[in-house]
């Protein structure tokens, strides 16, 4: 394992530097906005890594809110009429610089769904090859992060190709891929840190992972039958707070579904992958009229069960869920995934 | 306001054990703090987890819409005005309801104060005139006021306006205030400033609509922007989009809106998507000397037609 010290008097020019072989994304504060967010750095810009977690997960980065598939004419004279092209994609190497732990997990998540032997999303899977990921181990926890029970944790490697330690006046990163040793290069980041600091990074993962407070417990769920808890009577409870908006799921990491629009002005369109939500009534509107799911309690169940037993189910690798919390805070009425949880896995069926 | 929690749960259990309602409909601790949770209750058993306090600034009244049952609503000031414009427009019954009634003293910000409180808000207190923020190296007490929702500073209708019993004392309304000074900054910029006020206002939102789904007014069986069939708007980020999103909401929102702040309170990236609804509201007060939700008796300024309706907005 090799760990590289950066010292933070190096660290923007080592960014700037990177720049020239990479496009940089990091968490940026908006001038006005009260939050951080994951942009694209344009020159001189250096990411903001004392920034408490952004509200929207670095997911649109490699799955933008709004991607353009295919481009078409309608226009019979062009050779091109009635066909569709793919635009011109920039797939040149990325990087983002500053992910948490539990967001590069939750990619790996994600992975599962757009990259399969039968089905390859060129997209998204183009996007994340693309991709390095440097990230930023969580050194305070925030009160509702529960990463370490989904197999994150705040200095959790998975998804990552380097994971920074914030030690004050230094880095320390630990270089966990190829593609992470070349980002370091590129940045001019090559001095090998000794073995006491080596050692420290351990010291820190242990005293981050003490000092979370969330827990979940998922144990049972998967012994439960699907019939015997879709029907359980608790639904009702949880459900009714809800409004169905989409916030939960679009600042969720590992929310992956996503719409397909066509829109055209004059004889010339796009067809578009928009994000989606479970949350929405026009999800699963049939061209009959008819919606299987017709009601906001039925749009919750699944949410909790897609996330909590479905997916449980198929791959056997636990929750979809990293953990992170942020469907939590940004709930407009409070709906908390760690109860929900909890609830369904004290589930007794009747006998 | 902390103290009405013993008679809101006395009155709860009390219809429901004499069977007036099936249910009734109110809040329980959220689990982080400035948040609570809408829930309802079935037994008087079930409203033992009921709270109240500054924490409650969704509008209930968005859970009543075309429900069946007979329920007990915990209604504020402006969740009074919203069931209101519920009964007019036939989204429940007056029958229906028992509506118990809060004097409300306002609530609190929840984007303002955790904006102002980087370090996390574990706990949150209050008296009549001070709110108690604690963190885990931090405790600050600030006066209620200065930390309430905008539309709650600004409100004259903290008194609920219909109900069949007060959970305490009827309070003070607030007198001389200018409820519109936001509004007439917007009024007071160029064309150009303004669009740019609305860019800047709207740079941030996500289409989640929350706003629009935490609105009681927003009960259409299926919402303009959610239109397939033919589609009117837009679905991905196209700014226009965006804007049309909000602009024709507010617009719907005409003559109807109480003000009551749940949308803003519900934006997860903290837009003040009641500067549209707001001056809207201003428009129907100064065009018809109308606020939304004070009588049963009185019909809506846009559902009604009235020869000496002013004229002078046609160009």
């Amino acid at each position: 394992m090799k760990v590289i010290k950066i010292d933070k008097k190096e660290w923007t020019s080592g960014i700037e530097q990177v720049k020239n072989a990479y496009r940089v994304f990091g968490p940026i504060k908006e001038e006005n906005k009260e939050f951080s967010a994951f942009k694209e750095l344009g020159k001189g810009v250096t990411p903001d890594l004392s920034a408490t977690d952004t509200r929207l997960s670095p997911k649109g980065i490699i799955f933008p809110q709004s991607e353009a598939m295919f481009e078409f004419t309608t226009d019979s004279t062009s050779d091109d009429c009635n066909l569709m092209n793919v635009p011109e994609k920039d797939y040149s190497p990325r990087a983002i610089v500053g992910i948490r732990p539990y967001d590069a997990a939750a990619f790996t998540l994600v992975k599962k769904n757009f990259d399969t032997p039968e089905y390859r999303d060129n997209y998204w899977v183009d996007a994340y090859d693309a991709c390095t990921f440097i990230g930023l181990a969580v050194s305070s926890p925030s009160i509702l992060d529960f990463s370490t029970s989904t197999k994150s944790g705040p200095f959790d490697e998975t998804g990552l190709d380097v994971l920074l330690c914030d030690l004050d006046d230094h880095f320390l990163a630990k270089v966990i891929s190829e593609k992470g040793e070349t980002f370091l290069k590129a940045a001019g980041f090559t001095n090998i840190a000794d073995e006491k600091d080596v050692q420290k990074i351990d010291i820190l993962k242990k005293e981050a992972e003490d000092k979370i407070q969330s827990r979940v417990f998922f144990d049972k769920i998967q012994s439960y039958s699907i019939l015997d808890i879709y029907e359980a009577n608790f639904w009702e409870d949880i459900s009714f707070a809800c409004i169905n908006c989409g916030t939960c799921t679009y600042v969720c990491p590992t929310c992956w579904c996503f719409d397909i629009q066509d829109e055209m002005q004059g004889k010339t369109g796009q067809r578009f992958k928009n994000w989606d939500s479970c949350m929405f009534p026009l999800f699963t509107l049939h061209t009959t009229g008819h919606n299987p799911r017709g009601t906001k309690l039925q749009r919750v169940r699944q949410r909790f069960m897609h996330k909590l037993k479905y997916f449980l189910d198929k791959y056997n690798d636990g929750i979809m869920c990293v953990g992170c919390g942020r469907c939590i805070r940004f709930c407009p009425v409070n709906i908390d995934i760690r109860r929900v949880c909890d609830t369904m896995n004290s589930f007794e069926p009747a006998k | 306001m902390t103290g009405y929690i013993a008679k809101i749960k006395k009155i709860s259990k009390q219809i429901l054990d004499e069977g007036t309602v099936d249910m009734v409909i109110g809040f329980r601790k959220g689990t982080l703090a400035l948040m609570n949770e809408p829930c309802f209750a079935k037994t008087s058993k079930a409203v033992d987890d009921f709270v109240w306090d500054g924490n409650c600034g969704i509008n209930l009244a968005n859970y009543l819409t075309s429900r069946k049952e007979k329920i007990g609503i915990i209604a504020k000031g402006c969740d009074s005005r919203n069931i209101i414009t519920h009964i007019i427009e036939n989204k429940i019954d007056r029958d229906q309801l028992f509506i118990i009634g809060v004097p409300c003293k306002g609530m609190l910000d929840r984007h303002l104060l955790s904006a102002k409180f980087p370090d996390e808000i574990l706990n949150v207190s209050e008296s009549e005139d001070a709110v108690i923020i604690k963190g885990a190296d931090y405790e600050e007490t600030l006066p209620r006021k200065e930390v309430l929702q905008e539309n709650c500073s600004v409100c004259i209708h903290r008194n609920p306006v219909i109900y069949d019993e007060l959970a305490a004392d009827l309070v003070e309304e607030q007198a001389d205030l200018d409820r519109f000074e936001a509004v007439r900054k917007i009024e007071a910029l160029n064309a150009e400033d303004k669009w740019q006020y609305f860019e800047d206002l709207l740079a941030t939102c996500i289409r989640c609509y929350a706003c629009r789904n935490a609105c009681p007014l927003c009960y259409c069986p299926t919402c303009f922007v959610d239109e397939s069939k033919p589609q009117w708007v837009g679905k991905g980020q196209d700014t226009t989009d965006i804007r049309t999103f909000h602009f024709l909401r507010a617009f719907h929102d005409a003559g109807r809106c109480t003000d009551c702040g749940a949308c803003v309170r519900a934006c997860p990236m903290g837009i003040d998507v009641r500067m549209f609804t707001k001056k809207l509201e201003k428009d129907c007060f100064e065009s018809f000397g109308w606020e939304a939700g004070l009588s049963l008796d009185a019909r809506p300024p846009l559902d009604t037609f009235n020869p000496d309706d002013p004229n002078d907005f046609i160009l």
